[in-house]
């Protein structure tokens, strides 16, 4: 199969899994032998949510059948044992991204770890700040970069924080066949950039971004950078560290976990110089009723009770996941990513947003299909068993970009096969003729 | 449920027809009082403006521009056609049995006495996702409907 990998891809040098090692994943996840409607579940919808392997539910469950108790404080033993299991799932999910363990914060979803930052750089910004938080601090002739296709989860909070403090938030754009334009963010990245914040790879268009040379333009004017790995760390091999980004957000039910679980991966000499955003209990080391000293990261940044059985469950999916092996995950979405992409374009009427066939995009392809909405693209396919996401995939800037207000998207994971690839595909061509388009 | 009661021919057919789309090509008739609202559905981005004219109590124009699936699109043009000619609280009424059966996840059976050409959307009711998309054009029509009054009454 026609195939362009990237200087920064390493995954095609290992092998995908095979028919028949994503027949045998198959049967770890319950809920695809669920049939829809007299179909069986086709589900082609985990860059939204992705499904649970029986190794997390029970991971969960044993969790609160056996060790459930209130982490990081109590003598007893089941207390212990449940701050043992919680500071274990830490260092799972900082090897699963090659970080150490206490650069790795608990958040309830990636969402919530962008938050975190921008409100943290907010209170580095205001008056009376001072100290190691200074270099956080951002006011006006200060500039906010991202770029035209990141998820409103990479861009509200950084209008809100360029609104707040005075500083301009400005985008890389999007060329036509939806990759950065890399020229113009070497005119944008400049030195009154502070903050470059971007996604690793596009939930809408597929695209991998290419992290080590945005990372480059960052540090050659002094900015941090925030890397969303929403759909990158579920799917192929993660390193923070090789990769040199500051701060990383993940999501833990796009990675098998389940949700209200997410990650923020800091830089731990940047996480310990961060003010904290909430505050509370379990955060402190020293407390009167004028005020109050914080521990180090990550618990600077955990104030109150954590998310404990699902920082164990999230732990469990991160050992499936490397279990299996991310780099041969990686091929085989390469895989199930370029047979998507070539049946939908050979569909006439049907346009594929992102990376052309033959170059490289993860397991995911949107779509438009010409003369029909995207809701009834949706409506038709589930009524085939078949699920996909409609909509603006929280992505409208990069919608309006590409001239559209809604797009189809299918979006593969390890236990889909080539079959529902080809049965989805078989579907999609009899769309237009169903609504008379 | 299948597709076909989702999608009844009767929809798919609205959904190209698009009757009383165009607002700028008609403009309100001479001595009407109007209102125009605009709707914003955030899941999918879609948008619709309807405008409506009354005179005399009786709805006497229904115009819209908008763009969307095919069952927000039905729904506008079935609309139109309802809409024009009836009195104002009998519109008001319809708008109302509409939404009650909408939102009834099914267990409301529409009375095609009341809702014409609309009672096709009965189906519709059992998609939660899509109930927003038939009903879009119905909230916008209602606002405007609301404008139009109001400056009826408070003109001299």
């Amino acid at each position: 199969m026609a195939f362009v990998p990237t200087s920064e891809s390493r995954a095609l040098l290992s092998p995908a899994l095979t028919d028949d090692e994503v027949l045998r994943i198959r049967n770890d996840f319950p809920i695809l032998s669920r049939p829809m409607g007299g179909y069986p579940l086709i589900y082609l919808d985990s860059g939204a949510t992705s499904q649970n392997p029986i190794s997390v539910i029970e991971a969960e469950q044993e969790f609160y059948e056996q060790r459930n108790a209130a982490v990081h404080r109590g003598a007893h033993l089941l207390a212990v044992e449940a701050t043992e299991s919680f500071e274990d799932a830490r260092e799972t999910l900082a090897a699963f991204v090659g970080a150490g363990a206490d650069e790795i914060i608990w958040t309830s979803n990636a969402t919530e770890g962008l938050n975190l930052l921008s409100y943290a750089f907010l209170n580095s910004s205001l008056p009376g700040a001072a100290g190691p938080a200074a270099r956080f601090a951002l006011g006006a002739g200060d500039e906010i970069v991202v770029t035209e296709m990141e998820h409103h989860a990479n861009l509200i909070p950084w209008q809100q924080l360029a609104e707040r403090t005075g500083a301009t938030l400005r985008f890389i754009p999007v060329d036509d066949a939806g990759a950065l334009d890399l020229d113009a963010a070497a005119g944008i990245v400049g030195p009154a950039t502070r903050v470059l914040a971007f996604s690793h790879a596009s939930n809408v268009l597929g695209t991998i971004n290419p992290v080590k040379t945005l990372v480059a333009m960052a540090r050659r004017v002094g900015a941090l950078t925030v890397l969303d790995a929403c759909q990158s760390a579920p799917h192929l091999p993660l390193d923070v560290k090789d990769l040199g980004v500051d701060f990383a957000v993940l999501s833990g039910h796009k990675m098998l976990g389940p949700t209200g679980i997410g990650v923020l991966y800091g830089r731990s000499e940047l996480l310990n110089a961060l003010p904290p955003f909430l505050t509370g209990g379990s955060m402190i080391t020293t407390v009167t009723m004028e005020r109050a000293a914080f521990l180090p990261a990550p618990q600077r940044f955990e104030a109150g009770t954590q998310k404990v059985s699902q920082a164990i469950a999230l732990a469990a999916a991160a050992n499936y996941l490397t279990e299996t092996g991310m780099d041969r995950v990686h091929a085989w979405e390469s895989l199930l990513g370029q047979r998507l992409v070539e049946g939908l374009s050979s569909i006439p009427g049907i346009r594929v947003l992102g990376p052309a066939p033959g170059e490289e995009r993860i397991g995911l392809a949107s779509f438009d299909v010409a003369g029909v909405h995207a809701h009834d693209v949706g409506q038709f396919l589930d009524s085939k068993g078949i699920a996909v996401r409609v909509g603006h995939h929280c992505a409208q800037p990069l919608h309006r970009r590409l001239g559209l207000t809604a797009s189809t998207r299918a979006s593969t994971y390890l236990y889909n096969t080539t079959s529902d690839v080809d049965a989805f595909l078989a579907a999609v061509a009899g769309v237009r003729a169903y609504f008379g388009a | 449920m299948s597709l076909e009661q989702l999608y009844q021919q009767i929809i798919l057919e609205h959904a190209k027809l698009r009757t009383g789309s165009g607002l700028a090509e008609t403009p309100v008739p001479a001595g009407a009082s109007s209102g125009q609202s605009h709707q914003l559905n955030p899941v999918c981005g879609d948008e619709i403006t309807v405008r409506v004219a009354v005179s005399d109590g009786k709805v006497t124009q229904l115009r819209w521009d908008g763009e969307g699936c095919s069952i927000s699109m039905a729904s506008a043009s079935v609309l139109a056609e309802l809409a024009e000619g009836m009195d104002v609280g009998s519109f008001t009424a319809v708008i109302g049995n509409f939404r009650d059966v909408l939102r009834s996840r099914g267990k409301l059976a529409a009375d095609p006495e009341i809702l014409g050409d609309a009672s096709a959307f009965e189906g519709v009711s059992k998609y939660a996702a899509r109930v927003k998309c038939a009903m879009i054009s119905w909230v916008a029509a209602e606002d405007a409907l609301a404008q139009a009054l109001t400056s009826s009454t408070a003109a001299p």
